[in-house]
């Protein structure tokens, strides 16, 4: 008999953080909190249906992770075909600029990533997920989703100097 | 070297896993959200239970409702992670925080401990109270403010004279003391009997709502 599910509010409290890292790495700054409300609120809705022994961290980031998806796709249909890059460059409209210039260059390089590569490194580098999960994550295979994060990591490794 | 780029944690991993530098502190970030979504949740219904705190004079109290109203008044020495626990089990584990939709309640209980009100006017619910348990702390909440009655009583008014002893502990197991009043029920003799808060919170209760004197 495995643990039952702990109150709503604790599993709120014990994982809003990586939540919140994730998104924050994911969407513009002006996003994040709509993402992470939405991602909670799914999450209570299918909650008392959860299996028991659910690997509650990995789930409740998974829902961050599509509805990320979700903010890039909404932006995208937003966005006229003829938007300057600034609205393409998804941390570029970040309200507050950040401290460091490089970190700001190298999530704005995560942010421009093609969806697929940007999901596998944030999922594998901020979620902290097993490949099998990310694999899970994305809908594709084991082997796609190491190729999709080798590609993002090279990327990364053009645009951003070490 | 080229091919253990991946591999081997380098620079590029190292700044990926410490996630963007935030600007204000995401711990922070994230409470906040937490605080909003909790707010936003309580205000949709969203939650099946919902809970906040309150002062008393003996500390500070849990309070839990439902949409049907309070169900659950916990004193300050039980356990609040084991108290939510239990309700999560009960009830539904869909439980959050909700500060703002305990005001009546709040209030209520303010007005009571300084003696300004000598009944409660919340909506409760009784889905943790068992069918025998229920007719006791009906007939409990209806003892009015200032008067006593006897597990005798209570007993014979749930139906079952001589269950006195399963009386007491339909009323030592009332999940919602203090605004149902399972303190104004005393010993046949005027003893005060027992209490799921201590009896000093007994006597201090009666003392307030003037009914000490059948004690002595």
């Amino acid at each position: 008999m495995s643990e039952p599910l702990p109150p709503f509010q604790r599993f709120l409290d014990t994982y809003r953080g990586d939540v919140w890292r994730l998104i924050s790495a994911s969407v513009p700054a002006s996003e994040a909190d709509d993402c992470f409300q939405e991602t909670f609120i799914a999450a209570l809705r299918a909650y008392p249906r959860l299996r028991r022994d659910s690997d509650l961290r990995s789930w409740v980031l998974t829902i961050a992770h599509r509805k990320t998806l979700d903010a890039h796709r909404a932006r995208a249909r937003r966005a006229l075909p003829v938007a300057d890059v600034a609205e393409h460059d998804t941390r570029a409209s970040a309200p507050t600029p950040r401290a460091d210039a490089r970190d700001e260059q190298l999530w704005s390089a995560v942010g421009a990533l093609p969806n697929r590569q940007r999901s596998a490194v944030v999922l594998r580098f901020l979620a902290d997920l097993p490949h099998r999960d990310i694999a899970r994550a994305i809908g594709c295979s084991e082997e796609a989703a190491r190729r999709s994060l080798h590609e993002g990591l090279s990327k990364l490794r053009e645009v951003v100097p070490a | 070297m080229r091919n253990e780029k991946l591999q081997t944690p380098d620079w590029l991993e190292r700044e990926l896993r410490g996630g963007p530098a935030p600007a204000a502190p995401s711990e922070d970030a994230a409470a906040q959200a937490a605080a909003r979504l909790a707010e936003r949740i309580a205000a949709e219904g969203l939650a099946d239970v919902t809970y906040a705190s309150a002062d008393s004079p003996f500390g500070t109290l849990l309070l839990a409702a439902t949409k049907r109203g309070l169900v659950r008044v916990a004193f300050p020495e039980e356990d609040v992670d084991a108290v939510l626990e239990r309700l999560a089990r009960r009830l539904s584990p869909r439980i959050t925080q909700a500060s703002a939709s305990f005001e009546e309640a709040r209030r209520e209980l303010d007005e009571y401990f300084e003696g300004r009100r000598r009944e409660f006017a919340l909506p409760l619910d009784w889905s943790l109270v068992g069918p025998f348990g229920r007719r006791v702390l009906r007939f409990t909440a209806a003892i009015p403010y200032g008067g006593v009655s006897s597990y005798q009583q209570a007993a014979a008014a749930a139906g079952s004279p001589r269950g006195s002893r399963a009386a007491g502990n339909a009323l030592g197991a009332n999940p919602i003391p203090i605004v149902v009043p399972c303190h104004r029920v005393l010993r046949s003799g005027g003893a005060l009997g027992g209490y799921g808060g201590g009896i000093e919170r007994k006597r201090w209760l009666l003392g307030l709502e003037g009914a000490l004197s059948r004690e002595k």
